[in-house]
């Protein structure tokens, strides 16, 4: 969403969706896993929206929506590439909508080849290094942009997107995704006649999406989806990307990622010597980009406060640059191959929740050290006595070096602090008791950390602990733990002038070092000394967006680029969708929200030669974010894996791909070592010993890798053990039994589950013949008062390319009936089943 | 999330469960046994669909059931969830049995039953037509749901209603649910749902009408409900007689088996 709208969040909130005629929930089980924020989805369907739930699986959403339509898992390319082939060959885009608010007009450098072209890459695929160059999916003369406005020039984008779609017919996606055509072209329908000037259609995405080799392209599929048919930034459309913790908008807003800053700034690298090398490797001419360097100024204000002046260029040196990817799974194999010796755990339980789970702990065991903040000893912290790989006979607890520091965390009942949710809003929670015993937040311990570090550097003359000791490291402390006032650091974050004044928003930040802002996005959030995110006007006290309850970024926006909700004359598209338009009288944009553009730029605005910012863009440019302002259906740059989406098989498939001889991404990260095997694809040798086609998914009654619920007993209770979930063909075909007991293997573990026979987990036809698919629910592990073996054992690393997610939604397997075996023999089952192996025949 | 003000002592109040909203996430099962301090009671997975409390019972006040369907004509998928409560009837058997006044009828004409009058004797839970009240194995007395009785007096909704994300579970005034209920199902049945009906609206019922009323997707034993409850004690000098027979069977079955030894 970033490359295609300009801001990696949601465009949309969840109490929106109730505007919508029609709501996709694709990739995403909003149902179970976001069942408060799916009233909304149960309120358009009361006031008349249709409700489609694209799954594999027919979940708890697919009960109560008005159609559900099973995939196969990692076909949904097809499927969305599908719609965007049924818009375009049938005309229902909505034409003034694409034409003035998207790329599609702009002519593409003649250099682009096509998937269509070289039968499933791009131009500038280098395969020595399965990366791309990415010189020829540029705007034709840079700069100029030459644009067709009838959208006709065989070369413009909206040209190109129709070709490279062609083949993704209503028979290619019945092929590929083993969806009927009948139910294939209902979708596409409802979608289309539930779009345009009167009416809106939104998406509910979630990691169903992301957790792909290919998942960013899968969110960029559905982006061309809302351009062409015009539900940007516009009431009941969008589209909700549906994340999976209370916070996880907020940790890459303020970024637990290796490779951005706050704000999404990107992280310095080597060659950036100064300040002035980042910003010209990364400031754009125009939009919000190109004040970058007031941002970074102020941050680094932030971070190192008086220590920051011109003189030593804000104290950028001090910033670490980035050498290549240090990601969560790079980082696991760094641990494994002894390159990292101290990890720090906070809110995660990677031994159970990341990909190769066996890969993860013998990594762990290989630490020097390792801190574990959380509520429980989860099975991370307690690897070293408990791990399966204890019982293996591969790990032994007295051979394991790793000191482990286990810290028991706060809950957010215990510590003040905030939330940023799915939709970009800031919600603010109070402290209502103090924690126990040696019980602290995170913050506490993050301050105290630095603090003793501080205190222990202090006479320390070496370079490298230089921007330590010039942190801006002052907050006031409060309570009887000594916690820093979390008012305070959300004061820090909104930012200050000069003179120590809350900054009102991002606009007033300056390059000259005299405001200060630890992340310009969330600039406003204490805007005139108040805390913003911590009001709670009633709904009935205001408007249906209720701008007085909590504060959203950018600058308190519900729906983003809303200046795409009124025509490029700046009048509402209809009374019926009408949010944010322009008052001529006034001057002003104005509306239910705040507009999402520069408030008294009038529509018929037009750029003055050499102007810069936003200043730059014209007044019907709606992504104020985008260097040009349009929405980009085609993405020049940004993208690792392509200007286009284009199906691509999962890692593991037993399938070929049936549009391109290219068979998966070919930009998939991948690690061929022995300790991540990968299962044979369709058309290697033994692809028939894991003819299955496996998924991994969420419970409502558990909560991800099962830290806050496997130990709470009223939740615990609800879903007592490990299951998969299997249709009752392929029970036949393997002999399992409802209740019974099942051993699912690949070639990194097998684990075992009880077995749940269902009807609502259907096999489906692709490409001439049946294929079976396994639900696995991924709570499990080996503590807590419900415990069971861990689904994410059974997966390898493949990842996607832009994003480094592992592919959990899409992987192959095999089943057998019965429990597994217990100790070594596991190891014995697992290596036994490999293709190659001694003995047995091929499982049918 | 039904907002509630308090309700005047002599009002009757109760629940309207709209099942076709339910997105069976068990809000509801959760937040009643954390707001009566209901212990937690683990058990194997039932393989039962979603259902692992499988009942209505001393230790769950609030059940939600799962049942997987394949309908006609085309053979699709079907998935009913409702959460199932205490009927709090209009005529409650439970309460007509019960030797200690234990159980009781509230301001809010429900049915109560009090933990430290109970003496265990059990009667109740044979008179339940719906199998709602049971005795808890580790205290031998009778428990089920008060409708947040607690919460009642101080003007707040029970803590499943509360809970509830779709508004499946609505509480209130009773006569005013049952115009809900009664429009609601018009709704669906004029778009054209299956089985659509309301179970426990007609106070022309076997227990007179129920203080929580409910809009089912399919017919109540489907749900596990039964089709034509009736009160128990309708019937008392007649059960009475057949005991006195049953008696005299027993003490014919019992020398039988001594002969036989």
């Amino acid at each position: 969403m970033g490359t295609t709208f300009g801001r990696g969040g949601a465009t949309t909130f969840q109490q929106d969706l109730a505007n919508a005629d029609v709501i996709v929930i694709q990739g995403s089980n909003m149902a179970e896993c976001h069942p408060v924020g799916f009233q909304w989805v149960m309120e358009a369907q009361r006031r008349g929206a249709k409700v489609i739930h694209v799954d594999p699986r027919f979940t708890r959403t697919s009960a109560v929506a008005d159609l559900h339509v099973p995939l196969r898992a990692g076909s949904d390319i097809a499927f969305l590439g599908g719609i965007v082939n049924h818009i375009l060959t049938n005309g229902r885009e909505f034409r003034d909508y694409v034409v003035n608010y998207t790329n599609a007009p702009v002519i593409i450098d003649e250099r682009f080849e096509d998937t269509e072209d070289l039968d499933g890459l791009f131009s500038g695929f280098d395969p020595t290094t399965g990366t791309y160059d990415n010189e020829s999916w540029q705007y034709q003369d840079q700069g100029a942009a030459p644009q067709d406005r009838t959208l006709q020039h065989p070369r413009c984008v909206f040209q190109l997107l129709r070709r490279h779609f062609a083949r993704y017919t209503p028979e290619l996606v019945e092929e590929l995704c083993g969806v009927p055509r009948s139910q294939f072209l209902k979708v596409a329908d409802a979608l289309c006649d539930n779009s345009g000037p009167e009416r809106t259609g939104a998406f509910c995405y979630a990691v169903g999406w992301t957790q792909h080799t290919v998942g960013v392209q899968y969110i960029r599929t559905a982006a061309i989806i809302q351009l062409l048919l015009g539900n940007m930034g516009r009431p009941g459309g969008g589209i909700l990307a549906l994340r999976g913790h209370a916070s996880i908008q907020g940790s890459t807003d303020i970024p637990t990622l290796f490779n951005i800053l706050p704000g999404y700034l990107p992280m310095p690298r080597p060659e950036h010597a100064t300040l002035d090398d980042y910003v010209r490797a990364n400031a754009s001419q125009s939009g919000s980009w190109a004040d970058m360097r007031a941002y970074l100024v102020s941050l680094l204000k932030a971070y190192f406060g008086d220590a920051a002046t011109a003189d030593n260029d804000w104290c950028f040196g001090g910033l670490p640059r980035i050498t290549g990817d240090h990601s969560t799974y790079q980082s696991v194999l760094d641990m494994v191959d002894n390159r990292l010796d101290g990890f720090l755990v906070l809110g995660e339980n990677p031994a159970v929740g990341s990909a190769n789970g066996r890969l993860h702990r013998l990594g762990l065991a290989n630490l020097d050290w390792m801190v574990v903040r959380d509520f429980q000893e989860i099975e991370t912290a307690s690897f070293w006595h408990d791990a399966p790989e204890i019982a293996t006979g591969e790990l032994r607890t007295e051979d394991i070096g790793t000191e482990v520091f286990f810290l028991p965390a706060a809950t957010h009942t215990e510590k003040d602090g905030t939330f940023t949710n799915t939709q970009r809003l800031l919600q603010w929670h109070d402290q209502a008791v103090e924690p126990r015993h040696d019980v602290r937040s995170d913050l506490w311990f993050a301050y105290h950390l630095g603090r003793i570090i501080r205190e222990k550097l202090a006479d320390s003359d070496d370079p490298r602990d230089r921007p330590i000791a010039d942190l801006a490291w002052d907050y006031p402390l409060v309570g009887p733990h000594g916690d820093p006032a979390a008012d305070a650091v959300l004061r820090e974050i909104n930012g200050t002038d000069a003179d120590g004044r809350p900054l009102s928003g991002y606009a007033e930040l300056a390059d000259d070092g005299s405001t200060s802002c630890g992340c310009w996005i969330y600039s406003g959030c204490y805007a005139g000394g108040v805390n913003q995110t911590r009001r709670r006007t009633p709904g009935d006290q205001q408007s249906w967006v209720a701008p007085e309850w909590g504060w959203a970024w950018p600058m308190d926006r519900r729906i983003l680029y809303n200046r795409a909700s009124a025509d490029p004359q700046g009048n509402a598209w209809s009374e019926r969708k009408a949010y944010v338009w322009w008052d001529a009288e006034a001057g002003a944009w104005t509306g239910a929200d705040v507009p999402d553009f520069p408030a008294d730029k009038p529509p018929g605005y037009e750029p003055p030669p050499g102007a810069t910012g936003l200043a730059a863009h014209r007044g019907d440019a709606p992504f104020v974010m985008q260097a040009d302002g349009l929405g980009w259906l085609f993405v020049p740059s940004g993208l690792v894996d392509g200007p286009l989406p284009a199906h691509y098989e999962p890692h593991e498939s037993p399938f070929v791909n049936s549009l391109y001889g290219q068979r998966a991404n070919p930009t998939r990260q991948l690690f061929h070592r022995a300790d991540n095997p990968s299962n044979p694809g369709a058309a290697e040798h033994g692809v028939a010993r894991y003819p299955f086609v496996m998924t991994t998914y969420r419970l409502t009654e558990h909560h991800t890798a099962g830290g806050m619920s496997r130990f709470v007993g009223h939740l615990a209770e609800l879903q007592p053990e490990m299951f998969c979930e299997v249709s009752p063909q392929l029970a036949e075909l393997r002999g399992l039994t409802n209740g019974g007991w099942a051993t699912i293997i690949s070639t990194r573990s097998a684990i075992e589950a009880r077995v749940l026979v269902t009807d609502r987990v259907a096999p489906l036809r692709i490409q001439g013949r049946t294929v079976h698919q396994v639900g696995l629910p991924y709570h499990w592990g080996s503590r807590g008062l419900v415990s069971g073996d861990s689904a994410n054992d059974l997966f390898g690393l493949a990842l996607d390319p832009n994003v480094h997610i592992q592919e959990v939604k899409a992987a192959t397997c095999d089943v057998v009936p019965g429990r597994r075996p217990q100790g070594a023999a596991v190891r014995d089952l697992v290596d036994r089943h490999r293709p190659g192996a001694a003995a047995e025949e091929e499982p049918s | 999330m039904s907002q509630v003000t308090g309700f005047d002592p002599g009002t009757r109040v109760g629940f309207f469960t709209d099942t076709s909203v339910c997105i069976g996430c068990k809000a509801c099962e959760v937040a009643c046994k954390e707001w009566n301090g209901i212990d937690e009671t683990l058990t194997d997975l039932t393989a039962k669909s979603y259902d692992n409390t499988t009942d209505l019972g001393a230790d769950a006040w609030r059940h939600v059931a799962f049942i997987e369907q394949r309908v006609a004509p085309a053979g699709e998928v079907r998935w009913l969830m409702s959460s199932d409560v205490c009927k709090h009837c209009t005529h409650a058997a439970c309460l007509d049995v019960c030797p200690t006044g234990s159980l009781f009828r509230t301001e809010f004409d429900t049915v109560v039953v009090q933990a430290d009058i109970c003496n265990g004797c059990g009667y109740c839970v044979p008179a339940c037509p719906y199998g709602v009240i049971d005795r808890r194995e580790s205290d031998g007395r009778a428990w089920k749901c008060t409708m947040c009785y607690d919460r009642l007096v101080d003007g707040m909704a029970p803590a499943c209603a509360q809970s509830c994300p779709t508004d499946s579970i609505m509480f209130g005034d009773l006569a005013e649910l049952r115009q809900r209920a009664g429009a609601r199902l018009e709704e669906l049945v004029d778009a054209g749902v299956p089985g659509a009906q309301l179970y426990g609206a007609d106070p022309n019922d076997g227990v007179g009408g129920t203080g929580a009323m409910f809009l089912l997707l399919d017919d109540p034993e489907v749900y596990g409900l039964p089709p034509d409850p009736v009160v128990t004690t309708r019937n008392l000098a007649a059960m009475w007689r057949a005991a006195g027979a049953a008696a005299v069977g027993l003490v014919g079955l019992i020398a039988a088996g001594a002969w036989r030894r």
